[in-house]
């Protein structure tokens, strides 16, 4: 934040200053965490007045060697992957679609498009899921798959719409003067190029893909979540409850950092080659800091 | 329709729950996220590291987990709570960095030139930041904020998979009794949901219209 606009840089006294007013901060983060932890590792007494060993006792941490538990948390990283996997494609797919039939020429096609846009980016996508489970009886993954790429398609329909939008008039006129039809010109030239600008945007929608896979759990989809603190919870007893959770959270944190890290790497490069101003630290910070709710799932779409 | 009419009373409550859990979360977590944006921009080291812990951890956390954490394994671990209460907290941790991003963003959206300028005239800090600096950081920030409105509004549909019967909820309690009119109902919640996120659309493209500035 060196070029933060509310202070100078700072001078010898303010900095010696920041340092002492970081160490007090520090110092009472590390207390606050030092209390957790010792809230976490007193032994718990349930209501009757039974003790039970403590959070962080040694017998609610056995099962990590077990393969079996390894197994199961497999089966679930790789049910929520294969639901992501689906939908993303799905998303895509739609998102295409959605963005010819927003533009379309013709009235028909363009307006209940716009209609059906807006209720689908309006409503959330666990009421997507619950419609398609119920209404088309589909079974939990599929009404799963259909509601994420659904929704997700309608705001990367969007964000293509805006990309094909700011190329400049020049595109489409000279695909069409080379005899191209206007699909075709859609399809080779705008499309092409709408994608690789918008490709930011898309990747961060797509790590909201992956994080709302867990929305699944409430239609009883066994993705991750549900598989673990369900089923392995049942097998391995309520002891175990909290370490189970605590590596349902990792495996989340572990695949979306990694995620929105490659969104971010790969925003930089755009920005820097789209613009040729390479080498400009600050393009894809502006550039992701436009869609503060990039990653909230259920946001109103980044544009 | 009758299935509807008959039931209005349930899907009344469930909106009213809904309304209420946007109204709490969304105020607390509008001023946890003031708290956040201000350790973040601040000139404290620690401060702003932590900040930004919190803010990449939450982001990445799925809801469904955090709602999860809130009505299952706190009650584990000895909180007893109202399912309410747990959604509402949940909801405001979930949402608190994203806002906590929208305001960053807009304070540093501002030009460096422009507090120079102002600092240049001889104004102090206080009326650099009041004159200058917020009025501009504001109007960048209502139109992004308004959209974090919008997306928790349909993510308090998650607290209905965690025991809170709002409206979400109170759609699947209907279906259990009238499965004839699934199409009907899932409709009309829809149209709850629609109520509240167009308008809230609707403002947000109007603020960014008319406050735009051209740089």
């Amino acid at each position: 934040m060196s070029n933060s606009v509310l202070y100078d840089v700072p001078g010898p006294k303010a900095r010696r200053r920041s340092f002492i007013i970081s160490i007090i901060g520090g110092v009472v983060i590390a207390a606050g965490v030092a209390w957790l932890i010792a809230g976490l590792a007193a032994p718990r007494v349930s209501v009757n007045g039974a003790v039970s060993p403590s959070l962080l006792d040694p017998s609610r941490w056995d099962i990590f060697t077990d393969v079996q538990l390894w197994l199961g948390v497999g089966d679930g990283v790789l049910a929520t992957l294969r639901m992501a996997a689906v939908a993303a494609v799905l998303a895509l797919t739609l998102g295409v679609l959605f963005c010819f039939g927003r533009t379309s020429d013709t009235k028909w096609i363009r307006i209940p498009t716009s209609v059906l846009l807006e209720f689908f980016r309006g409503i959330p996508v666990l009421l997507l899921m619950l419609f398609t489970l119920l209404v088309f009886s589909t079974g939990a993954y599929w009404a799963g798959v259909i509601g994420l790429g659904i929704y997700n398609g309608a705001i990367i329909g969007e964000a293509l719409r805006a990309g094909v939008k700011s190329l400049p008039k020049g595109q489409r006129e000279s695909g069409l003067a080379i005899g191209l039809t206007p699909v075709q010109t859609r399809l080779k030239i705008e499309f092409p190029q709408a994608f690789r600008q918008m490709l930011p945007i898309i990747i961060a929608q797509l790590v909201v893909l992956l994080k709302d896979t867990s929305l699944a759990y409430v239609i009883a989809y066994p993705e991750l979540l549900r598989r673990v603190m369900t089923y392995l919870s049942n097998y391995y007893g309520n002891n175990y409850q909290f370490s189970l959770f605590v590596i349902v959270l990792a495996i989340y944190l572990a695949m979306n950092l990694s995620l929105s890290w490659l969104a971010r790497v790969v925003a930089r490069r755009t920005a820097g080659g789209a613009k040729g101003k390479r080498g400009r630290k600050d393009e894809p910070v502006i550039d992701m800091a436009k869609l503060p709710d990039a990653g909230m799932g259920g946001g109103v779409g980044p544009l | 329709m009758d299935a509807i009419i008959e039931n209005l009373p349930t899907f009344l409550s469930g909106f009213g729950k809904t309304l209420g859990l946007l109204g709490l979360s969304g105020s607390l977590a509008l001023v946890l996220g003031v708290v956040v944006a201000a350790m973040r921009i601040s000139p404290v080291g620690s401060l702003r590291g932590f900040a930004a812990f919190y803010t990449e951890i939450v982001r990445n956390t799925p809801l469904t987990l955090v709602l999860f954490f809130c009505a299952v394994v706190l009650p584990y671990l000895g909180v007893r709570l109202d399912y309410f209460v747990f959604a509402v907290a949940g909801l405001t941790v979930y949402t608190s960095p994203f806002f906590a991003e929208a305001i960053r963003s807009g304070v540093n959206g501002v030009p460096i030139g422009q507090a120079e300028a102002a600092r240049s005239l001889g104004f102090g800090f206080g009326q650099t930041l009041r004159l200058i600096v917020l009025p501009q950081a504001i109007r960048m920030v209502v139109p992004p904020l308004i959209n974090v409105f919008i997306a928790l509004t349909k993510n308090t549909s998650v607290a209905g998979g965690f025991f809170v019967i709002e409206l979400f909820a109170s759609a699947s309690v209907v279906i259990n009794v009238r499965g004839d009119e699934v199409i009907a109902i899932l409709l009309a919640v829809a149209a709850f949901y629609l109520v509240v996120t167009i308008p809230l659309g609707l403002i947000a493209g109007q603020v960014e219209k008319r406050v735009a500035i051209l740089r």
